[in-house]
């Protein structure tokens, strides 16, 4: 009899685990294509240690990005300002929030964010890691507007979400942390490696004469210089992920950096974005002044503004700029849209 | 008497064992440490030093410094060699490293300001460029061998900038016949004990760069200098005594 007990006691127990699927499900390695000429030049991409990628993580990073649970009044989601077809931002200077306020910096694109080796994200640095970054817009009373206690709730008391999250980190206990985590997953593998200018490095295509010949401005110390801070042909995620004042104000009201370091020397001072898919992603710089590319080349040709910490690298700043020709900016243009990647924004892994 | 001659055999063989360890040298290799400073004109350089304009070059103009990155490499103690290293002084990236497996005795230190031509093959080191340190194929490629930036005050007195690259020279007289110059050089730090834990600071006086044996002057050499073949030979002169043996501890 004490043995019949006991051995439905420990069945009771085998059978109990065992029905716990967070005890069981390992969820599977996810295979990040890494573009060849990034394999060949560049370091590995950073995937934190405690973030791996999983199929089912990146699976359910993609759901919530897609998802306006995720905003207060569930009529935003992440891609309301990240829109795939615009390489994941907008074409507004600034975005409006769920309240129908506008920030105060223009939203930015999505793509190569595990090649960003500082882990510094936003126009002023001021998140570390791609985890970090994505807790801030959700609560942002600009943006989404959001509780975390309340989407924490919303998403323990879905239809699908606790099942995702058990398949995708072994737990049902939703909170910021694997939201974010699972966001992050998703957004590692927003990769733009395929433009023209990429099959052109490979030997796929040629460049047309202007093309060329803009791609040499680029890269000419004495006329664009434009190398030092955006890439090249051996640094294809086309940024130093850096923070400089690229001289568009003599005084600021923006200070980007300088607030996030308390350090005046950096007042000033934002991020270099990646010139890639600049087709998609106007209006241009942090606070989307410029409309089109033409205003963007001619602020660094003839607009520049002195102040105390413009950077060094901008060239003949008293002269307002580097004094490219019309038929140099034309050219400059003609190889910046090289680095337009169709495939990235018709991806259909990163539609929702 | 068999027990006497065991007993002295015993003392003989101890006392032998004695001798060997005063007289000989530990051949266990051990780690050291190499640590990178800069200084100006002996006055230490801080990462609170930058964006400052703190200093005045022999020409007499005053200068901020506001980036500072340099290449070493061939960086040997004696047999060991590490391949290169890159020193972001402004962000204190790279300001030690620790050549491990270092066999204990006197020893030379040298290494290579740049890449050598040998060395210097573009777009081939991915730490390198994973941080926009190369050199564009229109000079040749490869990578810079320093980059420094800052401004200084111009004959008027108002800011301006300055980008004090140096790269392998090229001669772009005739575009369709590049001439190149190995401008990297070698540094001689001559020889060094090395024992257990060994630190060895590297010091270099960026003071150095505006002075021997060319004055320079940021009125005239500022920025574009990456394609002034001239230039480029000024900058590798005056950096030969530019670096020097600090503290070895």
């Amino acid at each position: 009899m004490k043995n019949t007990f006991f051995f439905f006691f420990f069945f009771f127990l085998l059978t109990n685990c065992t029905s716990k699927e967070e005890d069981i499900y390992t969820p599977i390695p996810y295979n990040l294509e890494i573009p060849t000429l990034f394999a060949n030049k560049l370091i590995a991409p950073v995937i934190p240690a405690n973030n791996p990628l999983t199929e089912e993580g990146v699976a359910l990073g993609k759901k919530l990005f897609f998802d306006k649970i995720l905003s207060g009044d569930e009529t935003q989601s992440c891609a309301s300002c990240h829109n795939p077809q615009k390489a994941f931002t907008d074409n507004q200077q600034f975005s409006d929030g769920i309240d129908g306020f506008l920030g105060t910096r223009n939203a930015m694109p999505l793509f190569n964010l595990a090649w960003n080796f500082d882990e510094r994200f936003a126009w002023d640095g001021k998140e570390f890691s791609l985890e970090n970054q994505a807790l801030e817009p959700i609560t942002n009373p600009v943006e989404m507007h959001a509780n975390w206690t309340i989407i924490a709730e919303k998403l323990r008391q879905h239809s699908e979400y606790p099942t995702l999250f058990i398949q995708a980190f072994g737990t049902s206990k939703i909170d910021s942390t694997l939201v974010t985590k699972a966001i992050a997953q998703f957004e590692r593998t927003l990769i733009s490696g395929n433009s023209k200018f990429d099959q052109y490095l490979k030997g796929e295509t040629i460049l047309t004469p202007e093309e060329e010949n803009g791609f040499n401005v680029f890269m000419d110390e004495a006329k664009g210089d434009c190398f030092h801070c955006h890439g090249s042909n051996n640094n294809p995620i086309w940024s130093d992920n850096k923070f400089h004042n690229n001289g568009l104000d003599a005084t600021f009201v923006d200070i980007g950096l300088g607030a996030v370091t308390g350090d005046p020397s950096d007042n000033g001072k934002f991020k270099s974005p990646s010139i890639r898919n600049l087709a998609f992603t106007a209006p241009y710089m942090h606070d989307g002044r410029f409309a089109t590319l033409e205003e963007v080349i001619n602020h660094y040709s003839e607009g520049l503004q002195p102040s105390s910490t413009i950077d060094p690298l901008m060239k003949k700043v008293n002269q307002g700029g580097v004094d490219l020709s019309t038929q140099e900016k034309a050219d400059l243009k003609a190889f910046l849209l090289s680095l337009s990647d169709f495939d990235f924004i018709n991806n259909q892994n990163f539609q929702k | 008497m068999k027990k006497i001659i065991g007993l002295l055999c015993i003392i003989i063989s101890f006392l032998s064992c004695i001798d060997e360890k005063d007289c000989c040298v530990n051949f266990e290799p051990v780690n050291v440490t190499l640590k990178f400073t800069q200084n100006w004109d002996g006055v230490p350089l801080t990462s609170a030093d930058f964006n400052d304009f703190k200093f005045t070059t022999q020409n007499g103009e005053s200068i901020s410094i506001n980036r500072l990155r340099y290449l070493l490499s061939n960086i040997s103690i004696g047999n060991t060699i590490k391949d290169y290293h890159l020193i972001n002084s402004e962000e204190s990236f790279g300001s030690e490293i620790i050549l491990e497996q270092i066999p204990q005795g006197s020893t030379f230190l040298k290494f290579t300001f740049g890449f050598a031509d040998l060395d210097n093959t573009d777009g081939i080191y991915q730490d390198l460029n994973s941080v926009s340190f190369n050199v564009p194929a229109m000079l040749g490629g490869g990578y810079h061998y320093m980059q420094f930036d800052g401004k200084y005050k111009n004959n008027s007195n108002q800011d301006a900038n300055f980008n004090y690259h140096t790269i392998r020279a090229v001669n772009k007289t005739d575009s369709t016949n590049l001439i190149f110059q190995d401008t990297s050089f070698e540094v001689h730090l001559g020889i060094i004990e090395i024992k257990d834990d060994t630190s060895i600071e590297i010091k270099m006086n960026i003071a150095e760069w505006f002075k021997n044996p060319n004055t320079w002057n940021l009125n005239e050499l500022n920025s574009v200098l990456m394609p002034n073949f001239e230039a480029q030979k000024m900058m590798s002169a005056n950096g030969t005594s530019v670096f020097s043996l600090g503290e070895i501890n």
